[in-house]
């Protein structure tokens, strides 16, 4: 390709950007642009498939029936969401296994939150509210994001997220509403989930380094700081009507910003999560990796039963 | 039943939902413990998905007899009415396979002879036979297709597969014990069960087994309240929360 027809497929392509027009697979694109998507794309189907993990580990547990159809209903859709999110990346001229190697490889990386471990039932809850709750905060703006595939899947992820996310608040109110020890179950969760969910944001707009060129490209629409600031003047009349309190001391109405003023986040254990040594790093990646590899004689047996139909003589299972 | 001790679950239409209701529950547990460990995603999809199912039809089942948490929660392993088989431990993929398969062709047989019953002896459970049944095609398809994948796959998942099939045969024998209440030709459903899982193994290259269908050691078995060790813990994990919590509600 010449230096010219790149300056006119450059060209064409911000054009296409400034007009607010979706860029399809097809479509030329800057290879920084597809290297974007392809990193934000993968991490975000990794996040949906590691955050299975928290959550099945209350599967066999869950306190009733009802609850218990929930959750599993929830991984499920979990899986989905993964699903959709690998195919969306595909588009980009990758293939879901070098995604999973690069999973399970630790180059790439998935959401710091999964890193925590559920200790209690009410963990359920509070995930379900405040890191759903966070992820839609996150992910409505990205069904405006101008990659066509990626903000399509985001339509179908956000009604699901919604979903689970009013079911999690759900939860937590009959705990905050029933026994003294079901409240104070809530209230634990909540105290240890509030922080790590402000932290799905991620760092400050100032030191964020793919912020400002994701916004250029429209595929961030909103700074950290804003989506985190909008979550925290969502959640705190939530947590009023819950009967819960958020562990922040500095937590307090700001008239004049028409918002919530909240306190410092630990920004040294964002970075050690993020560095691989949260609580739970080490579990989450060998776990998918073990069901990784103990699948292994499984995919094969499936590739092989497939080349044998199709090598079959024209029998009717057989035919390509 | 006010007054009767055992709310009603001595009563024939009692005792098969009760009997049938154990087996989803327990089955949708063990399937409830694959989430996040299959071997692939669509996979992941499809184990929840059917124990989905299972549950669905479970609470059905269990509440035609007493609140469905009390049955779930609070009786004890001599109390629950399931067969031995679906309480068998996960094992690998291919002993998940066809115990799935075994389970899935018997309950498809079954639930359509209830469904297909006169309307005017149509039961609770018949009434729930009609919406299963559909369900319950759909975990045999992918039941019958793993098999033959697994069967006729490589080397490897031949061994497993085979390993599989003959070390859950001896839990099938139970399957084909008589349920009060249900109006069922259990000679016939015994030979067509028979006749359909000979064909998928068969067609999956794996051997039949000869031995007994019957574990005679156990006496009467799971419908009798008789179960093997491995249900003990499934039911402590299960029913641990709640009944930490006896005052409460979820």
């Amino acid at each position: 390709m010449s230096p010219t027809d790149e300056a006119a497929l450059q060209s064409a392509f911000d054009a296409a950007i400034g007009a607010d027009e979706r860029i399809e697979p097809r479509d030329w694109m800057p290879d920084g642009y597809r290297a974007t998507l392809i990193r934000q794309i993968a991490q975000h189907a990794h996040s949906e498939i590691i955050g299975m993990q928290p959550e099945a580990n209350w599967i066999t547990r869950a306190p009733s029936l009802r609850r218990k159809a929930i959750l599993m209903a929830k991984v499920q859709d979990e899986a989905g969401h993964g699903l959709y999110l690998y195919s969306a990346a595909e588009t980009l001229g990758v293939s879901r296994d070098e995604l999973l190697d690069k999973l399970h490889s630790g180059r790439q990386k998935y959401s710091s939150i999964f890193n925590y471990p559920t200790l209690t039932w009410a963990d359920v809850g509070a995930i379900g509210w405040l890191v759903d709750g966070a992820a839609i905060t996150n992910q409505v703006p990205l069904c405006r994001c101008s990659y066509g595939p990626y903000a399509r899947a985001m339509v179908r992820v956000c009604k699901e997220e919604s979903f689970h996310q009013r079911q999690g608040y759900e939860l937590l109110l009959a705990l905050s509403r029933g026994t003294p020890a079901q409240h104070a179950m809530a209230q634990d969760a909540v105290d240890r989930w509030w922080w790590p969910s402000l932290m799905m944001f991620g760092p400050p707009d100032a030191e964020s380094a793919h912020s400002a060129q994701s916004m250029a490209w429209k595929i961030k629409r909103h700074g950290n700081d804003e989506l985190r600031q909008r979550f925290v003047d969502i959640c705190v009349p939530q947590a009023e009507a819950l009967g819960l309190t958020l562990p922040d001391p500095d937590l307090r109405w700001n008239e004049e910003r028409g918002s919530y003023d909240f306190g410092e986040i630990d920004w040294s254990e964002f970075q050690q999560v993020l560095k691989g040594n949260g609580p739970c790093n080490e579990q989450r990646i060998s776990q998918r990796r073990r069901a990784h590899e103990e699948g292994a004689w499984v995919r094969e047996a499936a590739a092989a039963y497939a080349r044998k139909r199709a090598a079959a003589p024209s029998n009717e299972d057989g035919r390509r | 039943m006010p007054g009767d001790p055992h709310g009603g679950r001595d009563r024939p239409g009692h005792r098969a939902a009760l009997a049938l209701g154990d087996d989803a529950l327990v089955l949708a547990q063990r399937l409830g413990e694959w989430a996040g460990h299959a071997p692939e995603l669509e996979e992941d999809v499809a184990l929840a998905n059917i124990a989905l199912d299972l549950l669905g039809q479970a609470r059905t089942l269990l509440s035609l007899v007493d609140d469905e948490d009390k049955l779930a929660y609070l009786r004890e392993e001599r109390e629950f009415r399931n067969v031995q088989l679906v309480e068998q431990p996960n094992g690998d993929f291919a002993q998940t396979i066809i115990r799935q398969l075994y389970f899935s062709v018997y309950q498809e047989l079954l639930y359509g002879q209830l469904a297909g019953c006169r309307p005017e002896d149509a039961t609770p459970v018949a009434a729930l036979a009609a919406k299963a049944v559909k369900e319950t095609a759909y975990h045999r398809d992918h039941a019958e297709q793993w098999t033959l994948r697994l069967g006729d796959g490589t080397e490897e998942s031949h061994r497993r597969a085979q390993r599989a099939v003959d070390g859950l045969w001896r839990y099938t024998g139970e399957l084909f014990q008589p349920i009060e209440g249900l109006d069922i030709d259990w000679e016939n459903l015994r030979a067509t069960w028979t006749t359909s899982v000979r064909a998928v193994l068969e067609q999956a290259t794996l051997r039949v087994p000869e031995g007994s269908q019957g574990a005679v050691w156990a006496a009467g078995g799971g419908r009798q309240g008789v179960h093997t060790e491995p249900f003990g813990r499934l039911l402590a994990e299960l029913q641990h929360l709640h009944r930490s919590h006896p005052e409460a509600s979820w």
